[in-house]
């Protein structure tokens, strides 16, 4: 079945959540609604076999110039090995609750992109096993991918800070550390 | 009297009998930084949980503020052992977001470094993993034909490793007849050294004892875990990005797409030897195929890098737009947003680009395989023993510059 | 006076077996340097020839770290048990008839004592580094010793039955001189798993478990440096040449040769051990490293049990002889 065609009827099975559909170069995105996600993923995966999650990331539309809904969009890229189709959800997430409920009952695989969006767009995902930051040191503040972030900021991380401080404390165990601590 | 120090197991949870072991980041077999929590009772592991991030540059930040063709130096620095199929894979996925068209010779250069890389890629794969099993000799024979392969690679753009081949609308260097001769010369001798490294460990029974039912992995769980690549068809799950959404010249080549059936270490190592006889098939294709005509599409925008480098991050749009050469009656960046795969040596490649009708992408997601295997590795992890994590870890194929981006 | 003449003569044996430890790394890196389509060490001397001589003196002038939290005491005496240990079990060794330091009547037993004292060296190392994967390599260690040295001594009593004696001598002699009457043949089981757990016993590959270096990064001599880590270095290897000789005395007739070479007895000798020597670094070359569980298992349900049965048959052999 077309793309296409398994968008709208999709459509028909959640007339309210599906705002918009979309071709792009021949791709197929739909815009939904963040609440009946998980649901849309387990129709998808089982009615449609679209049993390979592409990509699951983050998108933050601050200062996006063309036409979008919410602040954050969570975008699913589904494939179907046996049907060879693809298919994409671009779920809206408000700024001012920032949660989306999460599809690790349907693929355990996207436990860590989850864990990668929450670290990078600071996106809860409701009933994530366990929703940690994953790239970003321990103990990062902010969120990087968000516009808002700087991308050189005019302050060192603390954890630098700290790590340095530490590095001045063990130097007296340096080969020219006992030395200058002599001096 | 002096102070006596003792030896201090750390007790988890109150069961005395486990042992935490930190695996990493500094450790040889962990192909890098990456790093491994366990929890042992004796050799067997009870809990299994790695951590990454140890070598998390920000690209998809810095993509957002550097043009489409400064990115490509970036994804050199992804899949550093196999830097050509990522610059393959970047510039497919930007070509197809803004339409450009790509000459047919250029097509098949990019098919030949792709299977190249492939296999630099996959003998160094063979070459770590029987080193981490414990088989030191293949990884010298390995190491001695990756060499021929990335002399080439210098040969044609002067970086071994760090290529930055591809150019958006082609590639940025023709091939000569040297390197086509040596080219052709390796791919004739190639076969017989894949025999060579088979002989070594292919029937042996120490090897098999260490690879077979190690790490196995039913189809369902491969694509529940969303595996890619080598690691996803030793399960029998015939998924190849070459087949399923031909990029490049794929579709005028003659392939097979090997396919595991017990998804252990051996069907995964058994698939990976495999492909290397295809890529080595596909290369003769390439050589023999290898269309004239130019290297660069002649409606490509024209690749002019930013005038004063202190400039390019406050690019506004029109210093964005002064990087091509505009064609007339077509908007180069045009608005949307696209995914495109392609199949690296470690899986499926993706690039998940937003465009905005700026000159830089306004959003750039890496889908990496390794990052996603990883992922898989907590699960499979659990229950064997430390021995067999080592082993683990190396059929998965996992790189942690395309893992932490 | 007598004294005297046998510290000559121990001094001598050691700086001979040291010189040809030294030359041993030399020729592992250089025969396994040609297995691997490499060369090994080519630029200290004509083909590397003074690498080893290069190799000791690095060491030796290198810093000796101990780590802060190690059991100081233990760290600093556990690479000399290992190394003392096995050069005590050279004083048995007959390399010729009559070119014996100390030629008891239980030398054999005296060698396997020996050998299972140097495990305490690398389980001890193991402890007193007070790492973690130091302590794992001495625990495999301590494991492996165990499982593999039941065998090994299983394996040699069928060698002790056909000569009636512990005494090394008494066991080359009673092999005769002839190619036929080694006792390799009548013992080829015995032989057999003499040969894996001489593997195991002396921690190469493919029973290299205890410093696997893709698993426990070094294992037990993880955090030793400098003249310490040469001292397991040395250990290892005269360990090696301790056993291809006891594999040389009981299996392939000692010092017995197809002739006698005049002025030089041990010729023979010498040349089975590096053949011995020789075989260990081919399957060094050759050879992936067996799990830890399917090295108990391949110790305590093949090889014991195979040892049993070859001293029961040689026992039905004698019996049915007499």
């Amino acid at each position: 079945m077309e793309p296409i065609g398994i968008a709208k009827e999709l459509q028909k099975k959640f007339p309210d959540s599906i705002s918009e559909i979309t071709t792009h170069r021949g791709q197929v995105a739909l815009m939904v609604e963040r609440t009946p996600i998980v649901e849309m993923c387990r129709v998808l995966k089982t009615d449609y076999q679209m049993n390979h999650l592409n990509c699951l990331c983050g998108v933050d539309n601050l200062s996006r110039k063309m036409a979008h809904g919410e602040r954050f969009e969570v975008v699913y890229q589904l494939y179907s090995i046996q049907n060879r189709v693809t298919l994409r959800l671009k779920a809206q997430v408000p700024e001012s609750d920032p949660s989306i409920d999460s599809i690790t009952c349907l693929w355990s695989g996207a436990n860590w992109l989850e864990r990668e969006t929450y670290d990078f767009f600071g996106i809860v995902f409701n009933g994530h096993p366990n929703l940690q930051r994953i790239l970003t040191a321990e103990g990062w503040e902010g969120y990087p991918l968000r516009k808002e972030y700087a991308l050189r900021g005019d302050t060192e991380w603390k954890g630098f800070i700290e790590l340095k401080e530490k590095a001045r404390q063990l130097s007296k165990f340096d080969f020219y550390g006992a030395q200058v601590e002599q001096e | 009297m002096t102070e006596t120090k003792t030896v201090d197991i750390p007790v988890q949870n109150g069961d005395e009998d486990r042992y935490q072991l930190k695996l990493g980041p500094q450790h040889p077999a962990t192909h890098g930084v990456l790093r491994v929590d366990l929890d042992l009772d004796g050799e067997t592991i009870v809990e299994c949980d790695p951590k990454v991030g140890y070598l998390h540059r920000g690209f998809e930040k810095l993509a957002e503020h550097r043009t489409f063709a400064q990115n490509i130096v970036l994804t050199d620095r992804l899949d550093y052992i196999a830097a050509m199929s990522n610059n393959v894979g970047y510039c497919e996925a930007v070509e197809k977001l803004l339409a450009i068209e790509v000459p047919e010779r250029a097509k098949f250069l990019r098919v030949m470094v792709c299977e190249m890389s492939r296999i630099s890629s996959h003998l160094l794969w063979l070459a770590t993993h029987a080193l981490d099993i414990g088989a030191m000799t293949v990884f010298l024979y390995c190491f001695r034909e990756r060499e021929v392969l990335l002399e080439l690679f210098a040969e044609l753009c002067g970086a071994r490793l760090t290529t930055t081949y591809t150019r958006l609308g082609g590639v940025r260097q023709d091939v000569t007849h040297s390197i086509m001769a040596k080219l052709d010369q390796f791919v004739e001798k190639f076969p017989s050294c894949i025999e060579e490294y088979e002989t070594m460990i292919d029937t042996n029974r120490i090897w098999l004892k260490r690879t077979i039912g190690i790490g196995q992995l039913s189809a369902e769980k491969a694509v529940d875990l969303c595996l890619t690549g080598a690691s996803l068809r030793g399960s029998g799950v015939d998924y190849d990005v070459r087949k399923h959404m031909p990029y490049a010249a794929y579709d005028k080549m003659e392939f097979e797409v090997p396919v595991g059936e017990t998804g252990d270490t051996y069907a995964r190592y058994r698939c990976r030897m495999e492909e290397l006889r295809q890529s080595n098939y596909i290369l003769r294709q390439c050589i023999d195929m290898m269309p004239p005509g130019p290297i660069v599409g002649n409606d490509a925008p024209d690749l002019v890098m930013p005038i004063k480098p202190g400039k390019q991050l406050e690019v506004d749009v029109h210093a964005g737009n002064a990087l091509f050469n505009l064609i007339e009656d077509r908007n180069v960046f045009m608005e949307g947003d696209i995914y495109v795969a392609t199949e690296v040596p470690k899986g499926e490649l993706g690039f998940y680009f937003i465009s905005d009708g700026l000159g830089r992408p306004y959003r750039m997601h890496i889908r990496s395989p390794s990052f996603l295997h990883i992922g898989a590795l907590g699960t499979m992890g659990k229950g064997v023993m430390v021995a067999d994590l080592i082993a683990i870890i190396g059929t998965l194929d996992v790189v942690l510059g395309e893992c932490d981006r | 006076m007598q004294i005297l003449t046998i510290v000559l003569q121990i001094a001598i044996l050691l700086a001979i077996v040291l010189l040809h430890v030294a030359y041993a790394t030399y020729f592992e890196r250089k025969i396994i340097g040609h297995m691997q389509v490499r060369l090994g060490p080519m630029m200290v001397g004509y083909h590397g020839l003074l690498q080893p001589i290069a190799d000791g003196i690095k060491s030796f002038f290198k810093e000796d770290i101990v780590p802060e939290q190690a059991d100081r005491p233990l760290f600093l005496f556990a690479p000399v048990i290992c190394l003392v240990t096995m050069l005590t079990s050279l004083a048995v060794i007959p390399f010729a008839k009559g070119w014996v330091l100390a030629d008891i009547n239980i030398g054999l037993l005296f060698i396997f004592a020996m050998s299972s004292l140097a495990s305490y060296g690398v389980i001890l190392a193991g402890w007193a580094s007070n790492s973690k994967y130091t302590f794992l390599g001495g625990l495999r260690s301590m494991a492996q010793v165990i499982s593999y040295e039941l065998p090994l001594g299983l394996s040699l009593v069928g060698v002790m039955m056909l000569s009636g004696s512990l005494n090394l001598t008494t066991i080359v002699d009673s092999q005769g001189s002839s190619f036929s009457s080694m006792y390799l043949f009548p013992q080829l089981i015995g032989f057999f798993v003499f040969f894996v757990a001489m593997l195991a016993e002396t921690n190469r590959v493919p029973f290299d478990l205890p410093e696997a270096e893709t698993e426990l990064v070094s294992g037990y001599i993880t955090e030793y440096s400098g003249m310490r880590y040469a001292l397991f270095f040395m250990a290892e290897y005269i360990g090696m040449m301790v056993m291809s000789s006891i594999g040389t005395i009981c299996f392939l007739g000692g010092w017995n040769g197809p002739f006698e070479v005049p002025f030089f007895p041990p010729f023979w000798f010498i040349l089975k051990v590096y053949g011995f020597l020789f075989l260990f670094i081919w399957i060094r070359a050759t050879l992936p490293r067996y799990r830890y569980d399917q090295l108990m298992a391949l110790g305590w349900k093949l090889l014991l049990p195979l040892a049993l049965l070859n001293i029961f048959l040689t026992g039905l052999f004698k019996i049915l002889v007499h």
